[in-house]
């Protein structure tokens, strides 16, 4: 099973309005490699992950996906395939309860009502959210909704997984839980975020957008030790390859016992 | 504008509720073959934006009362005429149940007084063909307070058809008609003014929804007057045949016949039944006789002119006897209510 | 925009309330809506003078309500504050009818006031009934009866989008209302002007949503069609308490039973 790549050719996309988003992008995704997707804002990274599941269309080059050239007559076969989770998760729940949102997918995917269930509680279960199933998703913490919506991509099942932001807004164990999360899965992944500790983390393969262009496309280790790449984009090294001091307060910590 | 329960007979009600019903098989119908999908959340969205905007009155000038959007005709030009019906009945179903806002059994005629004037009526007679294709801000105002005020128009003066034909208030139809329209042409007019403020707004912003409720095959003459019509049937039927059905227990049975057949006599088909039910009657009334037990008792007297005649005169329902019953049976439904309680 | 936010207030509460687990929340949709439904339809369908036959029907709000564990206080609250409509229009009927029908300990009574009275029950009745039914039920619960009695699939989906996007918005207003009013000083900052350009940018940010939604949706492979819930089937309770109330509210209907509670009273305090 070789054939989970996504192949890149000299994309560019233009916007109805006029702005020209992504010029020359080319890369190519092997089957099971992670690869982070960084950049400064307005660089174009949610353009070009709306560019892998189909839902926009390249104005210049081609896609492809798994062997498929995206268009719009092979959209829906490979939107069933790449599973897209957004920066919000409030724009993925909006069925009345979690399990109904998880479900939705395999749903119209159009597996059966047993399949469905064994999916949607499977990956309940993988996000470690199975006893919220019964809960609606404006009651959840936003650490919850994220596994959730994580959850409502991972129960169909996709052979590649794209994410937009991912650890935004988590407290430091959900972020870390969702680290832990992502280390152990075996899909193709392409993940957009600020977030370039996670990035270290999750991700062997870093590519830097900047200004709708490719600026560099390397092992994550060395991209995020370049220095002046970095600053050239708005980027920074991720905080635990930065060696910093940091100076004990003259304050005296009170710790309130309980 | 909202009509009541409390106002409504079960005929009526049921009625609007039929009329309400087929719009809104009929509309669903339609939004299923309308091909853009992304109009799906876009109609959750704008239902939304309209219950908020309900929530907030505004006072209109001149009177001092207050009026609150209605936001009919905003759907009806920003999502075509069937997308419309449905957003504006979603809205009014959870306002229903949420807010108790007329009532549920109102709820069928809520829908239709609010949905079906501006979205089947108003919509396209009078915005469409002010506004046709070459839409500008002057046009769109103009068109706007017309259609909002004419729609609103015919909604008051549904509610107070719908009021009169219910049979539980006294007030005469002229009063009645001269408290409603005028308020609501006042409320018209500011909602026409909102109207164009927000279709100009959306023109400019996104004017692409402007052109996706355009693409909405529009509604000409004829086909209206054919779903009016089999909407009218409809409502006819299910009407008749449920105050058909209200008034059959035994009292109301003989009072429809007679109505009928216009004379005290029964004819000889229907004879055995009236016997039947006439017996049935005469087990369930119970105690024979109407008045209290001591007519020379003063203050207990049921007055000279009372006489014991069957529904909907005044009846039993509302003899002394009767209320001194109904406080002592409230208060026993309160003392089980209490001993039933659970803990929370 | 203080009734705006005790309006959200109430939505947010009522929805609490509706995902309480007790028997009465267990019980099926259909029949709490379909019980419902008659319950009004019998209210309705007394006359206009018929108003000490109501009596009896208050031992279902009542019975619902504390076996489902209700706040007594917050519903009587919301059913004074809804719409005086019904009330204003019925307080008209003391003035339009005035012969007397009743002399109540001495007091002549006229058919107005009897139909008033009538009309300020039935309206407490059935606003109860309501408020009820969406407490024990949950909305998504009543989109599932709606669904199983075949209600349009169009609908449906409206009405699972419009609920979502209700609390969507809410948020975001609150959200940009309290921003407002953290820059807003002596009056100024409130006026009409800014509510125009606030309702304008929440407009814009709601069509944004709307947009990102569908992008959700897309991105899960939806076709048109909505995901259909679990089966829930009715169980012996389901079907007790439909046929028990049924049963009452038509026993109402066919007997005053006030009338005769009344009179048996007052005949044994004559025998005393």
């Amino acid at each position: 099973m070789s054939h989970h790549f996504i192949e890149f050719t000299d994309v560019g996309y233009v916007y109805p309005d006029g702005t020209r988003a992504l010029s020359g992008i080319s890369f190519t995704v092997l089957h099971g490699e992670s690869v982070g997707l960084v950049g400064s804002n307005g660089a174009g990274k949610s353009t070009l992950l709306l560019q892998i599941n189909g839902y926009l269309f390249p104005t210049v080059g081609t896609v492809n996906v798994g062997n498929v050239i995206v268009s719009r007559d092979t959209v829906n076969d490979v939107r069933r395939r790449v599973g897209v989770v957004f920066q919000n998760p409030d724009d993925q729940l909006f069925m009345p309860r979690v399990y109904d949102d998880v479900a939705f997918g395999p749903f119209n995917l159009g597996w059966d009502s047993k399949k469905v269930e064994e999916k949607t509680l499977e990956a309940l279960q993988t996000v470690g959210c199975l006893d919220l199933k019964h809960r609606p998703p404006h009651r959840l913490s936003i650490g919850q909704k994220r596994a959730v919506s994580i959850a409502t991509v991972l129960s169909m099942e996709p052979d590649i997984l794209v994410m937009d932001e991912p650890s935004s807004n988590l407290d430091p164990r959900a972020r870390r839980q969702l680290i832990n999360l992502l280390r152990t899965f075996k899909h193709t992944r392409v993940i957009a975020s600020h977030d370039l500790d996670l990035i270290l983390d999750t991700c062997e393969r870093t590519i830097v957008l900047h200004a709708g262009r490719i600026a560099a496309d390397g092992p994550t280790p060395d991209i995020l030790r370049d220095d002046a790449l970095l600053a050239a984009n708005n980027l920074e090294r991720p905080l635990s390859l930065q060696n910093r001091k940091v100076q004990s307060s003259k304050f005296k910590v009170q710790i309130n016992a309980q | 504008m909202h009509m009541a329960d409390a106002l409504l007979s079960p005929a009526v009600g049921a009625t609007f509720w039929a009329a309400s019903g087929g719009a809104i098989i009929y509309a669903s119908k339609k939004v299923r073959l309308e091909i853009d999908e992304k109009k799906i959340p876009l109609m959750g969205v704008l239902g939304a934006f309209i219950f908020a905007a309900q929530m907030i009155n505004f006072t209109i000038p001149g009177t001092g009362s207050s009026g609150h959007l209605g936001g009919g005709m905003i759907l009806a030009i920003l999502l075509g005429p069937y997308a419309a019906f449905l957003t504006i009945a979603s809205v009014l179903i959870i306002q229903a149940l949420f807010f108790a806002d007329g009532g549920l059994l109102a709820l069928g005629c809520n829908i239709f007084n609010m949905g079906v004037f501006p979205c089947f009526v108003a919509y396209p007679l009078i915005y469409k063909n002010m506004v046709r294709d070459n839409p500008t801000a002057g046009k769109i105002t103009a068109a706007s307070v017309s259609s909002s005020v004419m729609a609103l128009q015919m909604g008051a003066f549904s509610v107070v058809l719908q009021t009169l034909l219910s049979g539980r208030s006294e007030l005469p139809f002229m009063s009645f008609v001269l408290a409603m329209l005028p308020i609501h042409l006042a409320i018209g007019i500011v909602e026409g003014f909102i109207t164009a403020g927000v279709v100009n707004f959306v023109r400019q912003m996104r004017p692409e929804i402007l052109e996706g409720a355009a693409e909405s095959r529009p509604l000409s003459g004829l086909p209206i007057r054919n779903i009016l019509a089999s909407l009218a049937i409809l409502a006819l039927l299910t009407g008749g045949i449920l105050s058909w059905f209200a008034s059959s227990f035994p009292d109301g049975l003989e009072w429809s016949i007679a109505k009928v057949y216009g004379k005290a006599e029964l004819p000889e088909s229907a004879h055995n039944l009236g016997r039947i039910l006439g017996g049935l009657q005469e087990k369930s009334a119970f105690l024979p006789d109407y008045g209290f037990k001591e007519p020379s008792s003063p203050e207990n007297a049921i007055p000279e002119t009372y006489k014991p005649e069957p529904w909907p005169a005044v009846s039993a329902g509302t003899s002394v006897s009767g209320v001194v019953g109904a406080a002592l049976t409230a208060g026993l439904a309160l003392l089980i209510g209490l001993a039933l309680r659970k803990k929370r | 925009m203080a009734s705006f936010d005790s309006a959200y207030f109430d939505i947010k509460y009522l929805d609490t309330l509706s995902y309480q687990d007790t028997a009465i929340h267990r019980l099926d949709p259909r029949v709490k809506l379909l019980t419902t439904a008659i319950f009004i339809l019998t209210v309705v369908s007394f006359s206009k003078y018929e108003l000490t036959a109501l009596a009896p029907l208050l031992v279902f709000p009542v019975i619902l309500v504390s076996r489902a564990a209700l706040p007594v206080g917050l519903l009587f609250k919301k059913i004074v504050a809804v719409s005086p409509f019904a009330v204003l229009v019925g307080a008209f009927n003391p003035l339009f009818d005035q012969q007397i029908e009743l002399y109540l300990g001495g007091v002549p009574v006229s058919g107005g006031w009897i139909s008033f009275a009538s009309i300020l029950i039935r309206f407490m009745l059935t606003v109860s009934a309501a408020l009820i039914l969406i407490a024990t039920t949950s909305f998504p619960g009543i989109c599932l009866a709606l669904e199983r009695l075949k209600a349009p699939r169009a609908l449906i989906v409206q009405l699972y989008f419009l609920y979502y996007f209700i609390f969507v918005l809410m948020d975001e207003a609150l959200r940009m209302v309290r921003a407002r009013n953290m820059r807003a000083f002596d009056g100024r900052g409130t006026g009409l002007r800014v509510y125009v350009h606030l309702l304008g940018a929440l407009f814009l940010r709601a069509v944004d949503r709307a947009e990102r939604v569908h992008q959700a949706m897309f991105s899960r492979a939806f076709n048109g069609h909505f995901y259909a819930a679990r089966r829930t089937g009715i169980t012996c309770q389901d079907g007790i308490f439909f046929l028990a109330w049924a049963a009452f509210f038509v026993l109402c209907r066919w007997y005053n039973i006030s009338e005769i509670i009344g009179r048996t009273v007052l005949k044994m305090i004559d025998m005393i």
